[in-house]
């Protein structure tokens, strides 16, 4: 008899459709126009009377105690109302707030936001001034006097794990597999997850690979600055209008630290110019209510670019050990790995991702990861799509490539002989449903890239996989038919890429009418129920889902009113598309909703989700690169990005998730980097100095889309954003190695490291 | 502080009086005082881009401009590139296709490709790239913005042979 659990029943599952008249299509995106004529309003456009502006006093040290702050002389400048500190903040309560992706601990959350007692990194905000106008402001943070007490910092990781390195937070102790330390530590977390039995897996090896790698901090890098705009009434109620990933996170966040209950705060979300996890932490929405409430006037907060790079959550720079084994005929029996992920100046990085898309792309019987959170004098380290597994792609990928390369193997021949499938249990001890990496790879060995030849001296050709899990969570949204025939409908999730569309196509697939005929909004958090970050690669799937739901609750309730004019019972109505029909008489969705409201109640419907399960994106990358021996430069000469997304709903917007993944992963790759000097601040926090692609600096990314239908959604769709940023790196590593004969194990691969190695092959 | 000082431009096809201060720039004048949000500021510095306006035929990053140099100055912004309410065929093709995910680069896109056009029709591939680094995008992986410009080209022509 089994002892399993039985699996839980699914609420939703594929319909198994595959004649779409919407989905598949290329509509032009609902906010287009606005956003190709300048009038989209994102948060820095966005204004209120008697508005003032605020700027933030940001620490010049890594590492320092804040011996005293003298905010006297600023306060009486003219034209500044207001100036705060971590005195200003209420007391904060060592307390985990649950926000959907992820935890946050609000004492380490306060202590971002304004520095209490002690700067954790350069750019650690400090004091914050609102004025009349920005230029006030920003003469008065000069005027505040902040007395500190130097501290030796620690940017590398492995440094700041030492015992005799300085320590950050004496109230640390690691969690060490749930057992806590005594003493303080910069380690906040080890975690282990295991699978087999790795000696004996290891024993059975032909063939065993192991490597150190190393990357750098990188930024996000979205186009928009952060910014905020608060109103704080005096009943009270705290409005925010902001940059935001998700408008109930930020409401959530900024309640909790202000100690208001979240119905006391509204978040608008404004147009969002970019997020990629960098915008789901609050930054300047505390402090921009902070000032408002202290000035009774409302508040302006928007960060200058050095601000972003200095003052907000990169993602981390870290050390991995990976050791795999394979036999001779190419199967790979064990994988080990040991990675050290910088978690910034507060615990709770993305070592845990990292320790489970380690392995994540193939079938290994024997594995084991250890995986270390760890504090260091970088700003706290926040998701960058697909948080953490980039990392652990460079290495492993590497290394498959090594493996296939001593083989004698097609490097997409052995990946395919791996590669994790329905039933593969991960190392972390999730078994995958219904996957598509297989298809994937032999897409990209079938297209025409792969099947063409490099022919040029100093040209070489990489590939490597990626994945991501795709999550969930929670999404509402509303909808309304309008006596034209035309929908309103209404989201909590925050449109950074043309999701408005997307799941305005799945409601209009649903309900049979043109994608056009929906008008998608996405409204503030008083007017649609709880939605979860934009973020995750979910919005398509899982809000999705709730559009999906709610099309039928508005098909339920037009059978109800056909059934009234025509005196029937509901079931006898028959639905095809967009026509409603009963014995001989039929009604368009249009014709419909212009009665619908004369006979019965207005037809208005909810839908609200919350899909307890992945979606398993899957991506392959091939580059073609030319190394020059001289400068160590790499041009990128062709590059197709391959990936099952499920089901694409709108393939355009696909697509360029993909492109934009890959070149996000180039410059991963090739250059970005945050440089710190020897006393730990970073010395390039510019668009100059932090060197992320041009377009003169990319070919075209060719793309090709796989759709292996997701079993858990009923259009198949899974999450697109995060896989196309993981392969990158090691496609072009592997790439350079072929075409240069070095290895390249640090990211990135910049002219000076590159010409490095190979003068020194 | 310095006094504020008055300067006439034409903005948009119509003479605009405004006062500014020496240090503000034609960007925070065209965004704050003449609400023409349209040019984004992203970095402040001259390196994202997403501020290009055209000033006297050329485009220019209006971050780097300040506004008392904007005197007699013939200015362009985002908000007239689209005229007596239809959209530009640039504009129409980024739509088309889909040359934007955030959008908020897309002004600045906009100008710089619209004046590239102006001046070189028949831009290259790597002509367009050439004078689009000026501007970053860091959502799209400039594949389809480079494409909306070359089909832009195309449509052009299209028009003129007709």
């Amino acid at each position: 008899m089994s002892t399993e659990t039985p699996e839980k029943p699914k609420t939703e599952v594929f319909l198994g459709k595959t004649d779409y008249k919407v989905i598949g299509t290329r509509p032009i995106r609902h906010d287009g126009a606005d956003k190709v004529t300048g009038k989209a309003i994102y948060t820095a456009d966005f204004k209120l009377p008697g508005m003032l502006h605020g700027a933030i006093l940001r620490s010049p040290h890594p590492h320092a105690n804040i011996k005293s702050i003298d905010t006297s002389a600023a306060e009486a400048m003219d034209g500044v109302t207001a100036v705060i500190t971590a005195a200003d903040m209420p007391g904060l309560k060592d307390k985990n707030a649950n926000l959907g992706e992820g935890s946050v601990n609000l004492l380490d959350l306060g202590s971002n936001v304004l520095a209490h007692g002690k700067v954790l990194y350069r750019g650690h905000a400090v004091a914050a001034v609102a004025a009349k106008t920005i230029h006030i402001a920003q003469e008065a943070i000069k005027h505040i006097k902040v007395e500190y007490e130097e501290l030796p910092a620690v940017t590398w990781v492995l440094d700041a794990m030492k015992e005799d390195a300085p320590i950050l937070l004496d109230r640390v102790r690691t969690d060490d597999m749930g057992k806590m330390s005594e003493s303080p530590t910069n380690i906040a977390k080890h975690i282990r997850f295991e699978k087999g039995n790795i000696e004996e897996g290891f024993s059975q090896c032909d063939l065993v690979i192991e490597k150190e790698f190393r990357t750098e901090t990188v930024h996000q890098g979205y186009i928009e600055p952060h910014a905020s705009v608060a109103a704080w009434n005096e009943d009270g109620h705290l409005k925010i209008w902001t940059a935001t990933q998700g408008s109930f996170t930020a409401r959530q966040q900024t309640a909790e630290l202000l100690e208001l209950p979240v119905s006391k705060v509204t978040v608008t979300p404004c147009e969002i110019g970019g997020g990629f996890g960098g915008k789901i932490a609050v930054y300047t929405e505390p402090i921009a209510a902070m000032l408002s409430q202290k000035s009774g006037r409302p508040v302006k907060v928007t960060m200058q670019r050095n601000e972003v790079f200095e003052g907000t959550g990169p993602t981390p720079g870290s050390y991995m050990k990976v050791k795999l084994g394979a036999t001779n005929d190419g199967k790979l029996v064990a994988g080990e790995a040991w990675l050290a992920y910088d978690a910034g100046a507060f615990p709770g990085g993305v070592i845990g991702p990292g320790c489970m898309c380690v392995f994540s792309c193939y079938d290994i019987e024997h594995a084991k990861v250890d995986g270390y959170d760890v504090l260091l004098n970088k700003p706290k380290t926040q998701a960058y799509r697909a948080p953490g597994s980039t990392h652990v792609a460079f290495a492993v990928e590497s290394i498959v490539d090594e493996i296939a390369e001593k083989l004698g193997r097609d490097p997409v021949d052995l990946r395919i002989q791996n590669a994790a499938k329905e039933g593969t249990v991960r190392v972390d001890g999730l078994k995958y449903p219904r996957i598509g990496l297989i298809e994937t790879l032999e897409a990209l060995k079938n297209s025409d890239h792969y099947q063409s030849k490099l022919e040029g001296p100093n040209q070489g050709r990489g590939i490597a996989c990626g994945f991501w899990f795709n999550i969930g969570l929670k999404s509402s949204v509303t909808a309304t038919v309008n006596a034209d025939g035309m929908v309103n409908l209404i989201e909590g999730s925050t449109d950074i890429g043309g999701t408005r569309t997307s799941i305005a196509m799945q409601f209009a697939e649903t309900l049979g009418i043109p994608a056009e005929d929906v008008i998608p909004q996405v409204a503030d958090t008083d007017s649609i129920g709880y939605t979860d970050v934009t973020g995750g690669s979910r919005v398509t799937f899982s809000t999705g889902l709730a559009a999906y739901k709610c099309a039928l609750d508005i098909q339920d309730q037009l059978r109800t009113r056909a059934a009234e004019l025509w005196d029937c019972e509901p079931e006898n109505v028959t639905i095809e598309e967009d026509v409603y029909s009963h014995n001989g008489d039929s009604m368009t969705f249009k014709e419909l909703a212009a009665k619908a409201c004369q006979v019965g109640d207005p037809v208005a419907g909810s839908a609200t989700v919350s899909p307890d399960c992945f979606t398993n994106g899957f991506a392959a990358h091939l580059a073609d690169v030319e190394v020059d021996p001289d400068t160590g430069k790499v041009t990128i000469l062709r590059y197709t990005a391959v990936q099952d997304a499920g089901k694409a709903i709108h393939p355009s917007y696909v697509e360029g998730q993909m492109q934009g993944g890959a070149v996000q992963g180039i410059g991963w790759a090739l250059n970005e980097e945050y440089f710190y000097d020897d006393k730990g601040s970073m010395k390039n926090a510019s668009f100059l100095d932090y060197r992320m692609p041009t377009c003169l600096d990319v070919p075209m990314i060719e793309t090709i889309i796989v759709e292996v239908p997701n079993p858990d959604h009923p259009y198949g769709v899974r999450g697109v954003g995060e896989p196309p940023i993981c392969p990158p790196p090691a496609a072009i590593a592997n790439a350079i190695y072929h075409a240069a004969g070095v290895r390249m194990t640090q990211l990135p691969i910049s002219p000076p490291k590159l010409w490095k190695a190979i003068s020194e092959k | 502080m310095a006094k504020k000082q008055v300067v006439t431009s034409t903005i948009n096809g119509e003479e605009v009086q405004f006062l500014c201060k020496p240090q503000q720039s034609l960007l925070e004048i065209l965004r704050d005082e003449l609400d023409l949000t349209g040019a984004k500021e992203g970095c402040n510095n001259g390196n994202c881009g997403a501020c290009t306006v055209m000033l006297n035929g050329h485009p220019v990053n209006s971050c780097l401009v300040l506004s008392v140099e904007a005197e007699g100055a013939e200015i362009t912004t985002v908000e007239a590139i689209a005229e007596g309410g239809e959209l530009h065929p640039l504009q129409q093709c980024f739509l088309e296709d889909a040359a934007l995910q955030c959008g908020i680069c897309t002004p600045g896109f906009l100008v710089t490709a619209k004046a590239l056009l102006e001046k070189n029709p028949d831009a290259s591939e790597h002509d367009i790239r050439f004078n689009l680094a000026n501007n970053l995008c860091r959502c799209t992986g400039y594949d389809k913005i480079v494409k909306a410009v070359q089909n832009c080209q195309t449509k052009n022509k299209e028009a003129v042979s007709q």
